[in-house]
């Protein structure tokens, strides 16, 4: 529907005054002698509008034949209907009014409200949801008419003509770019690019200090005494009296510090004399052995798996067996930790423990290996 | 009326400006096929929206910092506890802001969903083979969306700072420690030092909120525009063909179904979230690397890769004063890079294997490809014996078995249970075929016996309808391979020669066994002519790879690779 336009140059699509160079202003300014354009700017009346639609483009589509019904089959059973999906809506709308009631009414503030609270708003909204999902359900399936249309396929894979065109300027392109014909730019090029590619690696670098020695120790020095987590108060054996029972111990001075309990967490569990099976001398850990391993057959672990870090909370008197909960690696309380179950591979290190002047419990060392899941440079 | 006229108006103000009558025009007219099972992407992309908004809603009050604080709040058995500002930050949620709770149940149910959706959506395309060409890049990219919801995950349940998730992190960071050399340097970077430190939630945090998601968005973008450019398969059906697409227009059929599917699944998430307590991070107390608790579970779609950690042995190597921690890292990577790394590789695999190199619209029936499908269940199985012993001391606990007994039925069942369910599988498939051909060849029983003129009792049958026979002659027989001995030249075609060339005959024999092609077609042979021809002997229609307009063409014909070049 555009002009004529006696130059010919340019899209017959554009208005005159913008393929026509020179020319500016309005479109009332056409030169006299050729042809105004009907319409040049301001919107098209909604008539014209519409029947520009589908001719708009050169190969537009035709102006489609009717595919869609304009009406279901039965008016009587879609009156129906409509009656149904407008109650659904009509139920949403309240529902939705109750979620405002019930935020403006039920208030927060203690256990009890939040949970009455999530209750209203999450069972008013889900409601309102629900009702308007159902109604617009009800709306395509029951009262637009029903419909199935075809469409063709094409191959993903172009036409070879244009797979050539498409060659042919990426070719071009490269020839102009000089890119592929001066190997000093384009090696250059790439060089100057390596520095910057590596840069973000640079910056990351500080997001952490290097591990270090750090992980083979904990805060755990010959004298610290063991204080009961929780209430922080030291332990004597007579405290510690019934066998069979595990308290967990931090270092003194470190049972608010993350970071160290983290490593330093340790649990102590009271035998009966004579049930620990290893003594002194005969130590599951060969070679580290270290004296004062026990008092009064009070013995200390490391309350960190070896598998992942968790802490080996579970204990069972009848077995003697320390099970982590995380991953059910199980360990032998009175052989020295020793794994008997699960995947860790490596005993609870071991605390040795003596008594201060007071006679509370104290370590008489730190932990003679690192405690903790496996890493590389541990060995 | 006035209401057209301001449309119109807004559309012609519009299209003056973008050019976009023709386009939008096409866009609404263009074809949805149907299927239940192509929900399910819907669901993902649906629990992706309301996890977008329920997470900018629980951020303005979120403070993911790890700043000790002593908690004085509405939640009173904690009053006086030692906890991090995201802990606090989090009960404040939960207890003093009006919807808060909902807001965090329903953002945790949509995570759950969200990753549930993908793995069944998943399991949806490759049973019915919708990842073969052109759709491997979308595979591809459905694996990585699902890696990432992984990590997303796995760092948004840990932002509360709680005990369960905090030993999440202890764990992370374990499985971090046993890389092979770099192991200490990485999870020193990603905590800041030692466990816990300050700076894991913070960091976390920005990786959840914004680069995770970001991402996440990007790739959803790129698979719904090429899901949109290459058009959704179809499952088989009467008209339905290689080279047509049927279904209901987008407007107002499929906008509408869709806009109703979108409230069903953010009120199914919002009824769950008002009546379904998930992840009561009070009841489990702030973090502290002191305590534990029995009965620890990670959510759902963490549960394969905690079976894979509980079910290894204690292996480890201590090598010139390294540790080679087997017992980490193995189970850590290799089960899951088994199954999503297979995952990535099968549609090449099979395009090389089978030599079938054109493109595929219309969806397999799972039954018509048994290998495939066997091997799928085979890969369900293996995940699915993960994950239940994820949850072994549960199970120990509810069913009164023996953990012990539980872990080694496992630790057998991950490689038993696999080669079991793929021989079952095929088995179920290839006798599914024969039962379709008894179908097409000799029709439906009916029932009625009746006794001939010559005193023969014979039964009735009656021509399957024409709905049912186009699904059932959807399958395809796959074209042979080049054979390996050619007598006169005496050298094999390219593709087939030396090893390669063996293995992949003999592969071929086992990833294209199915029961033999319907001979008949009860006399209806010709009755279904709209693209289900049985011409797939002939081997001369390459519908749609040759670009020709076809009509009469069923599903491609595979082309060998050789033509191809």
């Amino acid at each position: 529907m555009s002009n004529t336009n006696p130059r010919g140059s340019g899209d017959s699509a554009w208005p005159e005054y913008l393929t026509g160079g020179g020319q500016s202003g309005q479109g009332a300014d056409q030169p006299e002698g050729r042809a105004a354009p009907h319409r040049v700017i301001g919107t098209p009346p909604p008539a014209a509008a519409r029947t520009m639609l589908p001719d708009y483009g050169q190969d537009g589509p035709a102006p489609p034949a009717r595919e869609l019904p304009a009406d279901p089959d039965d008016p009587r059973r879609a009156k129906k209907i409509e009656k149904v999906v407008a109650a659904c809506f009509i139920l949403a709308m309240l529902a939705g009014f109750g979620f405002l009631v019930a935020y403006g009414t039920i208030g927060v503030g203690s256990i009890v409200k939040a949970r009455n609270s999530n209750m209203a708003l999450g069972g008013t909204l889900g409601l309102a949801m629900l009702l308007l999902g159902i109604g617009a359900t009800i709306w395509v399936r029951h009262l637009m008419p029903a419909v199935e249309l075809s469409e063709q396929r094409h191959p993903m894979k172009s036409d070879a003509k244009d797979v050539e065109a498409f060659k042919e300027t990426f070719e071009e392109g490269a020839e102009a770019s000089q890119f592929v014909k001066r190997p000093i730019i384009r090696r250059s090029l790439i060089a100057a690019t390596i520095p910057l590619a590596v840069a973000p690696l640079f910056l990351l670098r500080d997001l952490g200090p290097l591990p270090g020695d750090s992980l083979d120790t904990t805060v755990w020095r010959k004298g610290l005494r063991l204080l009961v987590y929780g209430t922080g108060n030291p332990l004597t054996p007579a405290e510690f009296s019934s066998p069979g029972s595990l308290v967990s111990v931090g270092p003194e001075g470190y049972l608010d510090d993350d970071d160290a309990m983290a490593k330093a967490a340790v649990i102590i569990i009271k035998f009966r004399p004579g049930q620990l099976s290893f003594t002194n001398a005969n130590h599951p850990v060969p070679g580290k052995v270290v004296k004062n391993w026990t008092v009064d057959n009070i013995v200390a672990y490391s309350k960190i798996c070896t598998h992942l870090g968790c802490p080996a909370a579970l204990y069972d008197q009848n077995t003697h067996h320390i099970l982590c909960p995380c991953h059910q690696s199980t360990f032998d309380a009175t052989e020295g930790a020793k794994v008997t179950f699960g995947p860790a591979t490596r005993p609870l290190p071991q605390l040795p423990i003596g008594l201060d002047s007071q006679g509370y419990l104290i370590a008489m060392g730190p932990f003679n290996q690192p405690v903790g899941p496996s890493f590389w440079e541990r060995g | 009326m006035s209401v057209d006229r301001a449309l119109e108006g807004t559309g012609t103000w519009l299209d003056e400006r973008l050019h976009g009558a023709r386009g939008v025009r096409v866009l609404l007219r263009k074809i949805f096929p149907d299927h239940w099972s192509f929900l399910l992407g819907e669901i993902i992309l649906y629990s992706f929206i309301i996890l977008l908004l329920t997470g900018t809603f629980l951020t303005f009050w979120f403070q993911p910092s790890m700043t000790d604080v002593i908690y004085h709040g509405s939640y009173t058995p904690l009053n006086g506890v030692r906890m991090s500002e995201a802990y606090a930050s989090t009960l404040n949620i939960t207890f003093d802001v009006r919807g808060g709770l909902l807001i965090r149940q329903i953002h945790h149910w949509a995570a759950d969903l969200f990753m549930a959706a993908i793995m069944a959506h998943m399991i949806r395309v490759f049973f019915t083979g919708a990842y073969r060409k052109p759709r491997e890049i979308n595979w591809l990219i459905g694996i990585v969306l699902f890696t990432l919801g992984l990590f997303e995950g796995l760092f948004g349940y840990s932002l509360p700072d709680d005990l369960l998730s905090g030993a999440g992190l202890r764990i992370t960071e374990g499985i971090l420690q046993s890389f092979p050399i770099v192991g200490t340097y990485l999870a020193y970077f990603l905590f800041g030092g030692p466990f816990p430190g300050h700076e894991i939630i913070p960091r976390l945090y920005i990786l959840h909120v914004l680069v995770i998601p970001a991402v996440i968005l990007a790739l959803v973008t790129v698979h719904l525009f090429l899901m949109f450019h290459q058009k959704h398969t179809q499952m088989p059906g009467k008209g339905r063909t290689n080279t047509n697409v049927v279904g209901a227009p987008m407007y107002p059929y499929f906008m509408a179904k869709t806009g109703a599917f979108f409230f069903f699944v953010f009120a199914a998430l919002t009824i769950c979230a008002a009546f379904v307590q998930v992840n009561p991070i009070w009841l489990y107390g702030p973090y502290n690397p002191v305590a534990m608790s029995a009965d620890s579970q990670p959510d759902f779609y963490m549960g394969a890769l905690e079976g894979a950690l509980r079910i290894m042995p204690s292996w480890q190597w201590v090598f010139f004063h390294h540790t080679f921690a087997f017992n980490v890292f193995v189970p850590a990577l290799l089960p899951l890079g088994i199954i999503l790394g297979g995952a990535a590789m099968w549609p090449f695999l099979e395009q090389w294997i089978t030599g079938d190199r054109t493109e595929h619209h219309l969806n397999d029936r799972p039954r018509n490809a048994p290998t495939r499908t066997a091997i799928g269940i085979a890969a369900v199985t293996l995940y699915g014996i993960l994950w239940a012993e994820g949850a072994n001391d549960v199970l120990a606990d509810h069913f009164d078995v023996s953990l012990y007994a539980i872990t080694w039925t496992a630790r057998v069942g991950i490689f038993v249970g696999p080669v079991i369910a793929y021989i079952i599988t095929k088995r179920i498939c290839l006798g599914l075929q024969r039962k379709d051909n008894h179908l097409i060849e000799h029709g439906v029983e009916t029932g009625i016996i009746r006794q001939l003129p010559t005193g023969e009792f014979i039964e009735e049958t009656r021509p399957v309808d024409e709905e049912h026979l186009a699904v059932l002659t959807s399958r395809v027989d796959h074209p042979p391979l080049p054979a390996v001995e050619t007598t006169d030249t005496g050298v094999p075609p390219r593709g087939m020669r030396g090893g390669a060339g063996r293995l992949r005959e003999r592969l071929y024999k086992v990833v294209t066994e199915s029961a033999p092609m319907p001979t008949s077609h009860n006399g209806h042979g010709n009755g279904h002519a709209d693209g289900h021809g049985n011409g797939h002997a002939d081997g001369d229609q390459h519908a749609i790879e040759s670009g020709a307009p076809s009509t009469a063409g069923g599903p491609g014909h595979p082309e060998q690779e050789d033509e191809q070049h």
